[in-house]
């Protein structure tokens, strides 16, 4: 071993670096978990405060109204975020795939990339200009003499406008997976298909969506693992306007609870239960996709 | 199949009403994602008169071009201030990050090397958990970090998922000439930095892009760790004058006894700013990220 170890130490140097930053953000904060059953004062930290035992998690098991709240949004929003941003890229993949002329598919994917490499703040802020309460839209309205449209700051139209921003930044850029698997289905599976008789639904239906539908059980695994994650800048940055009840998330209130409010063991008791739940959805969700026989995510 | 039906890669030429359909659908979002962008550009450089007159926002200039909006943001108050913490934060983050990542993907694709695969396995399991938000909080508190942009920077220097794609384009590099290489005494380091990289120019671009974008778009590590208001990078500023709506007066922006553009062109003018880098890259990137989220995903 002593022999290897000598051979293979440049290699061994040049990982250590990166797997120092690895290790110290990634590995090394799970202790932070700790001061989910702590009393915690950040004025005396982890090794001075007091410990409560499972006095934190209490908060969660008692239904704590405002927590109780941050877990009916978010699973309203992963539910939204599943039923209607999820499929509206692979819509947009089946039309782009159809088109014959590839210059064409290259403009327009070109133009509905964009927006995944704007931040959130960019997007909320375009989308504030757009249908704000003297955004482009109630400007051109007004001007026509219609009334304006209240959908920025309106708690009833949150939800809405928080999906329709999802759908604006990313359905493009999650168009990109779909259209290469699609260019790696067998051709002549549709000529032969034409040649019975087939028409474009009907190869559609019985042979293009068979062909995405491993990409589409992988990525709706992955979905489950992050479904107790939702759009948590993009809440963050439009919080103020509609309102804690409405707006807040299980991220959002860690965060609020937390950091803002100095509930620091709460609120790690909530992240934690939250990393637990979700690792094993990810687990649980790959082995049921084994078991109906797909790939999944990983072997083993 | 009809007589004389023409194929085009397998399938019946599409008829004139799916035609029609489709380009309507297609026309419809790429003008959802252009035409804020132009009401944004268009309202920055709008002359002040036609703003107000406009009420607030400018669709197609007329006045012709003034860059009055541009030129008070960028006298040197608050806006340019964080003009340049951002271009240091995304300059100097990308390069370490492109070391960090580089140099652990290239020891982790030498297999068979001492500790090669628990290093790897290491990589890949922090894939599936997040260290939670107060957790990551308090390693930074620990390690000092608040209040200074590297709190911004290091946290996310190596991102296990760009690792794990840079170390699949090594693994595909031709063995036979790493091997010669090797047998003509060349130190690891060289192997790394005079063949590795030089042949993997492509994928070294397109991660170093996106840790780019990623850096000059980081809000939330800023929000959270940054409590001094000087070293707000832009997108923090971006969230305060133009999604908050808070009023920039001379004072900010360092135009101290000049008459100030109209307050939407100034908002539109910062939001401009922040785009227009990224427009920049994005063509280098769109070049060739298909073919890095496709490494990714296939390997991942």
């Amino acid at each position: 071993m002593i022999k290897r170890i000598r051979r293979d130490y440049p290699v061994l140097l040049l990982a250590i670096p990166g797997m120092l930053i690895i290790c110290a953000f990634q590995y090394y904060p799970l202790w932070g978990n700790v001061i989910a059953f702590q009393d915690y004062q950040p004025y005396l930290g982890v090794q001075q405060s007091l410990w409560s035992g499972f006095e934190n998690f209490k908060t969660i098991v008692a239904g704590d109204p405002e927590f109780v709240n941050a877990v009916k949004n978010t699973l309203i929003l992963t539910a939204i975020q599943t039923v209607i941003v999820f499929p509206a890229p692979i819509i947009v993949a089946l039309v782009l795939h159809s088109l014959l002329s590839n210059r064409l598919r290259q403009i327009v994917q070109t133009i509905i990339y964009v927006p995944h490499f704007m931040s959130w703040v960019i997007v909320v802020a375009v989308f504030q200009q757009v249908l704000g309460g003297t955004g482009m839209i109630n400007n051109w309205l007004r001007g026509h003499g219609y009334d304006p449209i209240h959908v920025i700051g309106n708690v009833e139209a949150f939800r809405a406008l928080l999906t329709s921003q999802v759908m604006w930044k990313d359905t493009g850029w999650a168009t990109i997976l779909f259209l290469a698997v699609l260019s790696q289905i067998d051709r002549s599976l549709y000529e032969a298909s034409a040649v019975d008789g087939a028409t474009r639904w009907r190869q559609t239906w019985h042979i293009t969506l068979p062909g995405l539908k491993p990409i589409i059980i992988l990525l709706l695994i992955l979905k489950l693992g992050d479904s107790l994650t939702v759009g948590f800048e993009q809440i963050i940055l439009q919080q103020p306007a509609v309102g804690v009840e409405a707006s807040e998330v299980l991220d959002t209130y860690v965060y609020n609870n937390g950091i803002i409010g100095g509930d620091w063991g709460v609120s790690a008791a909530v992240g934690l239960v939250k990393s637990v739940v979700a690792l094993a959805l990810v687990l649980g969700a790959n082995k049921l996709a084994h078991r109906l026989g797909e790939e999944g995510v990983y072997r083993g | 199949m009809k007589r004389n039906q023409v194929l085009v890669g397998g399938m019946p030429m599409p008829g004139r009403a799916e035609r029609v359909v489709k380009a309507l659908f297609l026309t419809l979002i790429c003008a959802v994602v252009v035409f804020p962008f132009i009401g944004v550009i268009s309202t920055s450089l709008a002359s002040p008169e036609e703003v107000i007159r406009a009420g607030g926002f400018v669709m197609f200039p007329t006045d012709g071009i003034d860059l009055s909006a541009y030129r008070s943001i960028l006298s040197g108050g608050t806006v340019t201030q964080a003009l340049i913490i951002s271009g240091f934060i995304t300059a100097v983050g990308t390069t370490i990050a492109l070391f960090l990542t580089c140099t652990l993907g290239w020891a982790l694709s030498r297999r068979g090397t001492f500790g090669n695969k628990p290093l790897l396995l290491l990589v890949l399991i922090s894939l599936l958990f997040n260290p939670g938000l107060i957790p990551t909080y308090l390693v930074v508190q620990q390690f000092g970090l608040l209040d200074s942009l590297w709190a911004v920077i290091l946290p996310v220097s190596v991102s296990a998922f760009n690792v794990i794609v840079v170390r699949a384009y090594f693994v595909g590099l031709p063995a036979a000439v790493i091997d010669s290489a090797r047998i003509d005494g060349a130190s690891e380091w060289k192997l790394f930095w005079h063949i590795g990289l030089p042949l993997s120019k492509a994928v070294v671009a397109v991660v170093g892009l996106f840790y780019g974008v990623g850096y000059w778009n980081s809000f939330f590590g800023a929000l959270l760790y940054l409590n001094d208001s000087s070293k707000w990078p832009l997108q923090l500023v971006l969230r305060t004058y133009v999604v908050n709506g808070v009023e920039i007066g001379a004072q900010e922006l360092g135009t101290a006894g000049e008459a100030l553009p109209p307050q939407t062109s100034i908002q539109m003018a910062i939001l401009m700013i922040s785009v227009v880098p990224i427009l920049c890259v994005y063509p280098f990137i769109q070049r060739h990220f298909a073919k890095g989220v496709l490494t990714g995903a296939v390997k991942g």
